[in-house]
């Protein structure tokens, strides 16, 4: 019921959860089910997702622009898809902020900014906050299903607007910003004594390069600082919503236990918790009973009703192993805790989507 | 079940430690940290020196290992060594700060990840160890971590930094001195990942690949099908009992197809880690699966 309410309430639903979870199925599931309701949603995955983009229908894949999924198409409902695309995206946001082309260009072409929108830690996150404020203003949609880069600390995403900023806050890179203020060369500014010794570690081209970019960039740093307020702000909003996605393995019931800790003590929400992939049940007898059941056969020399009621033992157990793990979860979820089962087969069409949507949404 | 293109002479413990350094690889959740933790545990209690390393951000194996050498190596710290034994004191204590990595890191991509191979390359030098098991970093970031050396090599002309990414390079294209395990799970998506990365890793790494691993196996002999069993007059928990076969022969099959792809994809020995009914590994559930490593003659 929970889930179903924070589908039909939110703009803005983040799935975060460490990696390997389903996060990227969860969120498709999410949007088709949204689709169904009658909302216009566009889901954002980080990875290429490529069983995923055949699951919908998209045999070329997904891109880094929103597609029509033609079996998300219901009524008034709509699902569109696309993937990150880290430094299409990064650019976008440069030349949105430069003062003219020349200046975009000159940044663009520069081999440090490709670094920073290739390599800097944080922005592949930075962006996918980016795309999230974008998708959000687009009109086509009034829906985004945000599904989170699989970092290692899942609160990066949420400090991931300032992640630029902070950077060009270094002070080492301060320093590099100073020709605009004295009018000095870079290459006279590269001659400082700590760039030059940064230089004799990464080389002077790469030195030079940083200045060069820092150069460009000027002026520009106050258009990043206003857009990453308004991405914190988005994320802030009560219409915007998280969801934490586990599995039922101790390490990842214990990283999502703590990320639960760290969203409430920030001030944020968590909507709802989904397990993936949990152990279905089979009855309600016990572990003990189907163990006296396979003895009992073994004794009378029936070894493959043996085998059948052994094997009801083992399933049932890691079902109850898997439930108890479960409790650092439920311990923290006032709301929705959201079981999953792990399906007999490996989720590869729209009708496995289907059946996992009956599971997210009973 | 070993595929007949990946038969071998030697033990799976044997070969997969067959270097001094072996670095496992996989994306997150395949079980990365479980493999490294049976293979050091397994060549320790056959009598090796062996260490291991986890990079960045965890701190699981220490737990998993009692009486382990683990450390704990991380870029800011590899490269703050690295540039006070450079004779760059200056600059080690004035970078001393957070975002000292993310600095130089974004300058040079790949020195971040550079400084800890050199690290590691510094510890397999140093004769200490028969064996260092590296818990390789998360996700896609693999790649990156083993092209760092060679992309630095190409980009950066003379200095330190060259002569440690040439170093690296020397120890990483030598199969001796080191070897990548990778990890993956018998379903779709982890083997067609596994697929990818081992492409990738051959073509633009050039390091030498050690038999792959394949975690959360099931097996258990292959159920009977339940349709085709008496159970006499029992009635209560029948359903069940059958429900359960069901579920456990498709998942059988997922996984036995997938093992089959995934043998018929890439010529290397498979090395199956058992799946135990546990919702998280311990200490003891590790040792039990590297003496079952220790013992088993193949996969």
């Amino acid at each position: 019921m929970r889930l179903d309410q924070t589908v039909h309430d939110a703009d803005v639903i983040v799935c975060c959860g460490p990696g390997g979870v389903g996060k990227t199925t969860t969120a498709a599931v999410i949007g088709l089910h949204a689709a169904r309701r009658g909302r216009r949603v566009v889901v954002v995955t980080i990875d290429p997702a490529r069983r995923l983009a055949d699951a919908l229908g998209l045999t070329s894949g997904l891109t880094g622009e929103p597609q029509q999924v033609e079996r998300g198409r219901t009524g008034d409902g709509e699902l569109w898809a696309m993937m990150l695309d880290t430094p299409a995206m990064f650019e976008r946001v440069v030349r949105a902020n430069a003062t003219d082309q020349e200046q975009a260009d000159r940044i663009v072409q520069n081999r440090f900014y490709r670094n920073i929108s290739s390599a800097l830690s944080g922005t592949q996150e930075y962006m996918a906050s980016e795309a999230l404020h974008e998708l959000h203003g687009d009109d086509r949609f009034d829906l985004v299903v945000v599904d989170t880069p699989p970092s290692r600390n899942a609160l990066d995403f949420l400090e991931a607007p300032g992640v630029l900023t902070r950077f060009l806050d270094h002070k080492v890179f301060k320093l590099m910003m100073l020709p605009t203020r004295t009018g000095l060369k870079v290459f006279s500014i590269a001659t400082q004594p700590v760039l030059k010794a940064i230089g004799r570690v990464v080389g002077s081209d790469v030195l030079i390069d940083a200045v060069a970019f820092f150069q460009a960039f000027a002026g520009m740093d106050v258009g990043f600082r206003d857009r990453a307020e308004a991405v914190t702000q988005l994320l802030r909003a009560d219409s915007t919503r998280f969801l934490i996605v586990a599995a039922p393995q101790r390490e990842v019931i214990d990283e999502c236990a703590w990320f639960a800790d760290q969203l409430t003590e920030q001030g944020f929400e968590v909507s709802a918790t989904v397990v993936n992939r949990l152990h279905p049940r089979f009855g309600d007898g016990t572990v003990t009973d189907a163990e006296q059941r396979a003895t009992a056969a073994d004794e009378r020399g029936d070894h493959d009703l043996a085998a059948i009621w052994s094997n009801l033992a083992t399933e049932r157990r890691l079902a109850e192993v898997q439930r108890a793990a479960l409790a650092p979860l439920v311990a923290r979820t006032v709301d929705a805790l959201v079981e999953v089962p792990l399906l007999p087969d490996d989720v590869h069409d729209v009708e496995a989507l289907d059946v996992l949507a009956t599971h997210l949404f009973a | 079940m070993p595929p007949e293109n990946q038969s071998s002479n030697q033990s799976p413990l044997t070969e997969l430690a067959a270097s001094h350094l072996v670095i496992v690889a996989g994306k997150g959740g395949v079980g990365k940290t479980t493999v490294t933790a049976v293979l050091a545990r397994a060549a320790a209690d056959a009598g090796r020196r062996v260490l291991v390393i986890e990079l960045d951000g965890k701190h699981a194996l220490v737990e998993l290992l009692p009486g382990l050498d683990v450390r704990h190596i991380s870029a800011a710290s590899s490269l703050e060594e690295y540039l006070l034994e450079h004779g760059f004191k200056r600059i080690a204590k004035r970078l001393a700060s957070t975002g000292v990595i993310d600095v130089v890191g974004t300058a040079a991509p790949g020195i971040d990840d550079l400084v800890v191979l050199g690290k590691i390359k510094q510890l397999e030098r140093s004769g200490e160890w028969d064996l260092i098991v590296v818990d390789g970093p998360a996700a896609g970031h693999a790649i990156t971590f083993l092209t760092s050396a060679a992309g630095l090599l190409d980009a950066v002309g003379g200095g330190p930094v060259h002569d440690q990414a040439r170093d690296v390079v020397a120890m990483l294209s030598d199969p001796r001195r080191c070897r990548v395990v990778l990890v993956t799970l018998p379903e779709t998506t982890p083997v067609n990942e596994l697929i990818e990365t081992a492409d990738t890793i051959v073509d633009r790494v050039g390091v030498e690949l050690g038999p792959v691993v394949v975690d959360l196996v099931y097996t258990s002999a292959p159920l009977p099908d339940p349709a085709g069993v008496s159970f006499g007059r029992a009635k209560m928990q029948v359903d069940d009992a059958r429900a359960a076969a069901e579920f456990r022969r498709a998942r059988r099959a997922v996984q036995d197809q997938e093992l089959a792809r995934l043998a018929g994809a890439l010529p290397l020995r498979q090395v199956h880690v058992r799946a135990l009914p546990t919702a998280g590994l311990t200490a003891d559930d590790i040792a039990l699966l590297a003496a079952e490593l220790a013992g088993s003659r193949d996969a």
